[in-house]
Order: C-alpha cells, then structure tokens, then sequence
C-alpha cells in the first residue's frame, strides 16, 4: 500500500524526521486558508527565497518534471497555482501516458536549499536485512545515479535486533557529504527514520531529496512510503489513510472478493490459478503474438462465485477481445472449476471468445461438463495450445470449439 | 535416494487443529508411506487430544521428543506462523516447511536472523511445500500428478511447479523430489541450495529451475551452476510480460528500480549455460532433449 507525500510527512513528525511545515489542501479555499496559516514567522524579509510551494499529491513520482510542483511568492499565486492544479491530468514518467488527476495538493512553506541529498530504506533480499541507502545526488532519480555513479551510493545493512547503529549512521552521513557539525542532526534523522520504517512495518521509505538548509538543519524535502500489504493487519492507523482514487478501480472492485487482478494495456483476459502460473500465461500469450489484458490469479480455492466476479471485472474492460480460463487443479478439482466457469459464463452472457485450458485433478470430467454445457467455449490441449488459439480468437479468426 | 525427505522421514504438523492443517494433514497421511510420516501434531493448549489418531503436543519441543520426529510442516495463520517457524528452530528440527501464506516481511527477517547458526532448514513460507514422488509428501501438492522418477525440480511458484511436475510425469520421466521454495522476498533455502542437493543426490540425473520475476536468487544460482554442476539445468522465468513495480500475485514478485526483470535472469541463465524456454509448455520436452 502508498501514501501520499503529505501523510508520510505526518508519520515521518511522529517519528521525529524533520520536515518543513506544511498543510494538505482538497479545495482552492483550503490551500488559501494554508498558506495563511503558514505565513507568520516563516516569510523571510528579503523574499528572496520562494513563500510557498504547492505540490500536487498524487501516488506517483516525478511530479515536479510534469508541473505538479510550483513555487508561489504571495497568497494569490498560492490560489492561482491551486485552481491551476486541482482537477488537473498530471503525467509523469511513472503514472503511464493517462496521468493522474490531481484532488489533493499539499501547501508547504518554502525552503532555502543549500545541499541536495539522498536516502532511502529498502529491503535488501539478498542480505534478509532491511538496507540504509544514501547519495550525494539527491533531487536526482537513483536509478539514474546507480546506472552512471554507483560509487556515489552508500549502503549499510542493519542488525534488526540492534536497530541503526550510531556508527554506521554517522558514517554513512559523512560519506553523502553532510557537514561535519551537522553529522550527528542527521544521524538521529537516519536513525527516526529506520524507526518509522520498522515499526510502521515499510517494505520502502525514500526521502528525494533530503535537503540542508542555510539555517544549518537537515530536512526531508519529500516523502515516498509503501508498506508490506501483509503487516496492514497490525496497522488500522496506516489502512486509513488508503486513497482508493489512487487506486485501479478494477483491482479495488477485484480485492473485495480475494481475487489478486492487476490491470495491463492488451485485449486478452486471463483468469489463472496460481501467481506464477498467471505470469507464464501472460508470457505465453505474448509469445504467440497476443497481448494479455491482465493478470488475475484466483486462487487455491476459486468458487463459483469468485469466477464470476473475475468474469464481470474482466467484461467491464472495453478494450477485451478474448478471454484465455488456464487452471492446474491440484487441491482445486477440475470439474467445480468447470461448473465454476459454465455457470459464470450463462451469468454474465459471455460476448467474447472464451477458451479454456484444464489440466489436473479430474480434468476429463471437467472438460465433459464444458463440451456438455452447450456453450461456444474453445478448449485447449496446453498452455501454448491455449495461447495460440486465444491470440487467433482475439484477432477474431475462427477457432474450433 | 531423494533430497530432504523420504519414507522414513518423521513429521510434526504445526497448526494441526486448524481446517488447513486438518485438511492436508488427511492428504499427506493418504499419500504413499504418509500414514507412518505423520506423527504429530502441535497445537498451544490442545496438548493431549489427538487428530485422527495423531497425538496432539503443546510444544514442538514436547512433540519431538515424544515421536522423534525431526521435521515440521506449519499451517499456522500469518501473525502467528513467524513464532511457530521460531519454534520449531528453538526445538533443533533439521527441516521446517513453512506453507502459510502472508508473513510480514518484518517477522520473516528477525526469524531470519535468530536461525543463523542454527542447523535447522526452512523451506518457505508461501511454499507448496515439497515431495519425493512414492515416498512421502509434505504440503498442499496434489499427488497423484508425480510419478517416482530422476528429473528434479525446483520453483518459486506452485501450480507452475505443478505444471512442470504434470509435463515431466507425461513424457514418461518423474521426479526424484520437487521443492517448492515458496513466492516470498524473505525466505528460507534459495535455488541455488536446492540445486547443491540435486547435484549430491546420485537419483537425480536432470533439474528443472522455475523461477519469477523480483531479486537475484536465479542468477546466484545460475552462476553457481556454471561453475559447480555435473548435470544438465533446464529453466523457466515467469514475468516477461510483468509491468515494473506491480506486485504479480506473490509478495516477492515485484520489478523494482528495473531489478528482477524476467529478461535478465534468462539472459544469466543462458550464459551460464542453462537451456531456457520462453514457452511454459515446453519445459518438459526441453528438459527430455538434454537427457
């Protein structure tokens, strides 16, 4: 699961990581009413540096590129950039060439910037430890850094009874380029931070850019966190800031009934049990020239109910020409996923070209209740049988039943 | 011979009361040698009753020493299953299969780190578990797919481990043992671990390796193959097609910061000298061809 910046921010004061004051704002009144509530104290004399700045919150990096980050040096700038942004399609090279619509901003106070950092939290696979990772390059994307300075990010593992050792977090702050009367401030930072990391149960914290100020403070600029899906259930506080605008709609609709869906760009649906095997029948699909519609696994114990309702969010995609139906039953005997697939198929008064591929635990009396159901369904030998003759039903050639 | 497991082999079930537990605890016991493989069955606060005749322990420690059995499988629920894993280190089993889906990784990486030193193996979690065909099973396998054989298999993901059991077994070969490592970030024995035992193991004359997209374990143990393995590896890699940073189904299958891709793994693997198919259905006849 993701939070936006502004939430994080939150999480990241409750742990104390320094963060510049900021409001969120869901309606141009909102964002005016902050930026008064921010003026006070924070507006320097000389105005040289920028008042404000109003950033659009949407689950997605890259939003200063693509105009969701702007600098207001007076209240009506703030109102002006707000209409500007509110309701707007934000595209960035990480929300795909549909973009983002924008419903909520976050108004923050302006900071004088004098260094650019990087650090972030990561599970490192390899290691089995949760991994600090800092870069001089901060403002920059990391994978870029990595690709072209790998020598320019430092990263320590972290003992996960001891926590971040003082140590290594003074090193690793020295060796990003902090100055040297400001390495114990941001140790403590890297320290708050692996402490919201770890108790929130993280699976990424990344802070781009983690900045030093004029004033002499070290301050997370940005906040981008995703949390282990499986911990949320530990975590009431955190599910509630869920934004389910944020969200594929189909994969929210998809969650309710326990069906792991994850929406792509093709034509061909696929419903599988089974991750892996739901990935290889994409992958099939792709191979003999189609292009999957979706992943969508069911399941070690697909009813018919969850068929069906994997059929209707599957329909409820315009763009889908065909659907490929690919189980190995093990546990899951073949003839109730066959009924399972007839039933929903009368249900939802299936349109499109259905194949089906069963192999497994009763299969022959699975593929007598499909021949038997009366019911245009293609069934297939194997995984590469049933690919070719879904790409060739997709492109709306006829295939034998 | 097999990997791990064989007929002799003592289990205990961990979360044996529950109606997962019951449920595959029934299947295994039907399954070959199971009904002497299944000796007992660990539930905090059942201790004394018994599950269709399988005695039922407080502790696992208590189970082992009662049955002498040096292997466990949990069921137990996701909050629960990283302390029964805890356990069952603490007692000195040699093998823990963890099948319970949905640990957070948080807990998976201090149980990690409390097993190190420790003689125990775990295999999982969110593993379908593991099998020597016409010996034992351990896990939610359907059986009745093996066929006693000499091709090992090893694999991430479940039905695609069962696929490959299922092409294998129809072309006449079977299975010296399959071992299902489980679709988690943070997890027990890696490919490279279970082809180090196929590789010892003088029944097993070919190894199929599955793998998917996320981390670097198929490359690790590609470049161990190149280097150490005297038996032809054919493979797998589930994800061409997956977009990066989505979560495909298992938690540990994510592309991330363009790691794990689908295409680099085969890359390695095929220069590592491993025959690769882009087509799922084919594992078996490509594994037959380097017999």
């Amino acid at each position: 699961m993701n939070i936006h910046e502004y939430q994080g921010k939150e999480l990241f004061r409750k742990y104390g990581v320094a963060t510049p004051r900021g409001v969120p704002a869901f309606s141009v009144d909102e964002a005016v009413a902050a930026a008064k509530t921010l003026r006070g104290r924070e507006a320097p004399a000389d105005a040289k540096a920028p008042v404000w700045v109003v950033k659009a919150q949407i689950h997605a990096g890259g939003r200063g590129k693509g105009g969701g980050v702007k600098l207001a040096r007076s209240v009506e700038e703030v109102k002006g950039l707000a209409q500007q942004m509110l309701g707007m399609t934000l595209v960035t090279h990480q929300t795909g060439p549909q973009g983002r619509l924008v419903r909520r901003l976050l108004i923050e106070e302006g900071a004088d910037i004098k260094k650019e950092l990087y650090v972030a939290l990561v599970v490192d696979r390899g290691l089995q430890r949760v991994v600090l990772m800092a870069s001089s390059e901060g403002g920059m994307d990391i994978e870029e850094v990595a690709a072209h300075h790998p020598e320019k990010i430092h990263k320590v593992a972290i003992d996960p009874v001891a926590g971040l050792a003082d140590k290594d977090a003074q090193d690793i702050a020295r060796k990003i380029g902090v100055p040297a009367e400001l390495v114990p401030q941001a140790r403590d930072l890297f320290k708050n931070l692996y402490r919201c990391f770890d108790e929130c149960d993280c699976s990424l914290v990344e802070v781009n850019p983690l900045i030093v100020t004029g004033d002499g403070r070290v301050v997370a600029l940005d906040a981008k966190l995703n949390f282990d899906d499986n911990a949320l259930f530990r975590h009431k506080d955190i599910v509630a800031m869920r934004d389910l605008d944020e969200e594929d709609p189909a994969e929210v609709e998809a969650s309710k009934y326990d069906l792991n869906y994850i929406q792509l760009d093709g034509d061909i649906g696929c419903l599988v049990n089974g991750a892996g095997l739901a990935m290889a029948t994409m992958d099939t699909i792709k191979l003999f020239g189609g292009s999957p519609a979706n992943f969508l696994d069911v399941g070690g114990g697909a009813t018919t109910e969850k068929v069906t309702e994997a059929f209707k969010i599957m329909l409820k995609n315009p763009k889908l020409a065909a659907i490929l139906v690919n189980i190995f039953g093990g546990i899951m005997k073949c003839d109730v996923i066959a009924a399972g697939v007839v039933a929903a198929a009368r249900e939802v008064g299936l349109k499109v070209p259905l194949v089906v591929r069963l192999e497994g635990t009763n299969v022959d009396l699975g593929k007598k209740i499909l021949a038997d159901s009366g019911l245009p369904i293609i069934s297939a030998s194997d995984m590469g049988d049933a690919a070719k003759k879904v790409v060739a039903a997709a492109k709306g050639v006829a295939v034998a039943a | 011979m097999s990997i791990l497991i064989d007929r002799n082999t003592k289990v205990i079930t961990q979360g044996i009361t529950g109606k997962t537990g019951q449920f595959h605890t029934k299947m295994c016991r039907e399954y070959a040698n199971g009904k002497n493989c299944f000796v007992a069955g660990v539930t905090p606060g059942k201790g004394g009753q018994d599950f269709e005749g399988i005695p039922i322990y407080n502790t696992v420690k208590e189970a082992k020493s009662a049955t002498g059995a040096t292997v466990s499988v949990i069921y137990v629920p996701p909050p629960y299953a990283a302390a029964a894993i805890d356990e069952a280190v603490d007692a000195g089993l040699d093998l823990v299969i963890c099948i319970t889906e949905g640990i957070p990784v948080r807990d998976m990486i201090r149980t990690r780190y409390r097993m190190q030193g420790k003689k125990t193996r775990l295999i999982g979690p969110n593993c379908p578990g593991l099998i020597t065909p016409d010996e034992i099973k351990i896990g939610i396998m359907p059986g009745h797919i093996h066929r006693k054989g000499r091709i090992g298999i090893v694999s991430r993901s479940g039905t695609l481990t069962y696929e490959a059991v299922g092409q294998v077994s129809a072309l006449g070969l079977g299975q010296s043992s399959a071992v299902g490592i489980g679709g988690d970030p943070v997890n027990g024995v890696k490919h490279i671990d279970v082809m180090k035992m196929f590789n010892d193991d003088p029944d097993t004359e070919a190894v199929i390796m599955i793998g998917e997209i996320g981390g670097g374990d198929e490359e690790t143990a590609a470049r161990w193959v190149k280097d150490n393995m005297k038996k032809p590896v054919v493979g797998f890699i589930a994800g061409v097609t997956a977009p990066p940073g989505k979560r495909m189904g298992h938690a540990g299958a994510i592309i991330s910061g363009g790691k794990g891709t689908a295409q680099e793994k085969l890359s390695v693997m095929e220069e590592c000298g491993i025959r690769v198919t882009r087509n799922p259905a084919e594992m078996g006849k490509l594994l037959k061809s380097v017999l």
